[in-house]
């Protein structure tokens, strides 16, 4: 049994409502993401991810409210494989949801262009690799000018330099283009290098939603321990230090070194810092290898097991978290309110 | 067909010929929907409906010819109402035989299509909805032509099969030359009147035809698996 509705009221938020029972999962689900940006969906294996996006899509059979066929929702699928159809070139296949489409939002050569498909066009899908397939799969479903795309882990059937290769079309799409996307993905990274806004859904219920930064900062979810943990912080190229191949990159809380070069005109740059690569002194250390050492308030402590505590800073008008065990927090007397140094063991840069 | 009768091979192989694209072509657009159907429900009738499409296989063709003439009889029910409609009766004449082959051939049709159609990706399906197709236009635009080996398989068992029936015709249409007296029937009756000479005319342009739709069938399969 399924009710749902994705319903588009004004311009500024989508409302999903789903409720899907079955055997031995119940999918129920009612919250509202923003009508712009990309919207992380995450979660682990199981949790209800892709069937929340069917329902959104209407592929999910039985639904109650919204009684819509699915090919006049004008919602867009981008799926884990890409579904090209083998008996169209390349052209016919990103021409197949266009010539199905009223709407005429987005131009075709600038997709085109955008997702590097000029010299496809001509080809059988037979003959692409999968990240060119999933581009022109993308290049498809945007052309259809869809209210809203659904993605569903868009790079998890491709190996590593496919993912690398794929990563900065995508970027280019959420800078490009003002069609919400709804993002699913198992990896956190991904989702801290993409989305804006981030929905974590477990058993089928969304346990948090909230803009990313906000929500990543939280230590009140279970999904986001461990590994998970983590925040990122919008930062920007200050100067480059040629002889160590070193930037400086500043934040609201301070600046961090990271390894590389990165232009002054990029303008910001989103850094993640996972909580497992974080630890505390009380006194600035001295005579350490780590080269980034934040100031920071502790703002909160969370026990999260029997042997780790998780620790969120306050770094000017940003968070850091940081993973610690259970027993220092405790020799240390850690409490809401103490100043204390935060030594950063690495770095990743997202874009 | 006048015309037809008058050479002992020409005639017969014509009007199998007649018989069996006529049969194709209708087999083709009764067993479309009948496949899809088949490939798609989950309903608990699928069984029953397999094992009724899949009877011709199984049953003596002279089973079937007997029923087939009862039911197209001028007594029985579709024949009386055709004999009432139009005048004239449906067995012994080529409309009955093309009747009579349809159901004959009918497994041949459907079953290349069935399997065409259940080894389509779901996802592809599911993914041309999205892209704002109907069902009956994501059906024509993207499983028929993704099921093309299947249509073609079928259109040559159906072809090749009707072309090789003899039980069902005999029994249903009879041996009336340039009406129901196809190629088949032509060779039985030049054995039994000892023309050995026509039969083994007939039988070796059946064997090189055969041989030549199942190679070409082969042939385009290989091109198409090689794309």
């Amino acid at each position: 049994m399924t009710e749902q509705a994705a319903s588009f009221k004004g311009d500024t938020t989508i409302a999903l409502r789903h409720v899907l029972r079955r055997d031995n999962f119940e999918l129920n689900v009612d919250v509202r993401i923003p009508a712009s940006g990309i919207t992380g969906l995450f979660g682990e294996s199981g949790s209800g991810k892709t069937t929340l996006l069917r329902c959104i899509a209407g592929l999910e059979a039985g639904m109650a409210h919204d009684r819509r066929p699915v090919h006049l929702r004008g919602i867009g699928y981008v799926f884990q494989e890409p579904q090209l159809f083998p008996h169209l070139d390349v052209r016919s296949n990103i021409e197949y949801g266009r010539r199905r489409s009223t709407a005429r939002q987005v131009d075709r050569d600038q997709v085109v262009e955008m997702l590097g498909l000029t010299d496809l066009l001509d080809r059988s899908p037979d003959g692409l690799s999968g990240g060119e397939a999933q581009r022109v799969a993308i290049a498809s479903v945007l052309l259809r000018s869809p209210r809203l795309i659904l993605m569903d882990e868009p790079l998890a059937s491709l190996d590593q330099r496919r993912k690398d290769e794929l990563l900065p079309y995508l970027d280019r799409l959420h800078d490009e283009l003002s069609i919400p996307i709804i993002y699913v993905s198992h990896s956190i990274d991904e989702v801290s290098r993409l989305c804006d806004h981030l929905l974590l859904i477990d058993a089928g219920k969304i346990v948090a939603s909230g803009e990313l930064h906000a929500v990543l900062s939280r230590l009140d979810v279970p999904l986001l321990s461990g590994a998970n943990a983590g925040c990122v912080v919008d930062a920007r190229p200050q100067r480059y230090d040629k002889q160590f191949n070193l930037s400086e990159l500043a934040f609201s809380g301070g600046v961090l070194s990271v390894p590389g070069r990165y232009e002054l005109r990029e303008t910001t740059v989103r850094l993640r810092i996972a909580a497992q690569d974080v630890s505390l002194c009380l006194s600035r250390p001295d005579g350490t290898t780590i080269l980034n050492i934040i100031e920071a308030t502790i703002d909160d402590v969370r026990t999260i097991n029997s042997s780790s505590t998780l620790v969120r800073l306050a770094a000017g008008s940003d968070f850091l978290l940081a993973l610690v065990t259970r027993r220092s927090a405790a020799r240390l007397d850690l409490k809401p309110g103490d100043r204390v140094f935060a030594q950063v063991k690495s770095v990743t840069v997202k874009r | 067909m006048g015309f037809a009768g008058e050479s002992p091979i020409f005639g017969p192989l014509l009007l199998s010929a007649q018989l069996a694209l006529v049969t194709t072509i209708l087999l083709l657009i009764i067993g479309m929907p009948l496949a899809w159907w088949l490939s798609q429900t989950q309903s608990r009738f699928k069984p029953v409906a397999q094992a009724i499409v899949a009877m011709p296989i199984v049953l003596p063709p002279t089973v079937l010819g007997f029923y087939l003439l009862i039911l197209l009889g001028p007594n029985g029910a579709i024949g009386s109402w055709w004999v009432q409609v139009t005048g004239s009766a449906l067995t012994f004449s080529f409309l009955g035989l093309v009747i009579a082959s349809c159901v004959y051939s009918l497994p041949f049709a459907v079953q290349p299509l069935q399997s065409a159609f259940e080894a389509l990706p779901r996802q592809t399906l599911e993914f041309a909805r999205t892209q704002g197709a109907s069902k009956i236009d994501a059906f024509f635009s993207v499983a028929v032509p993704m099921s093309r080996r299947g249509f073609v398989g079928a259109a040559v068992l159906s072809f090749a099969h009707t072309l090789g029936e003899f039980g069902v015709v005999l029994m249903v249409g009879g041996n009336i030359p340039g009406e129901t007296r196809v190629i088949s029937i032509a060779i039985y009756d030049s054995v039994e009147t000892l023309d050995f000479s026509s039969a083994h005319q007939m039988s070796l342009l059946l064997l090189a035809f055969a041989f030549v739709v199942l190679l070409s069938m082969f042939v385009i399969n290989r091109r198409w698996s090689l794309r």
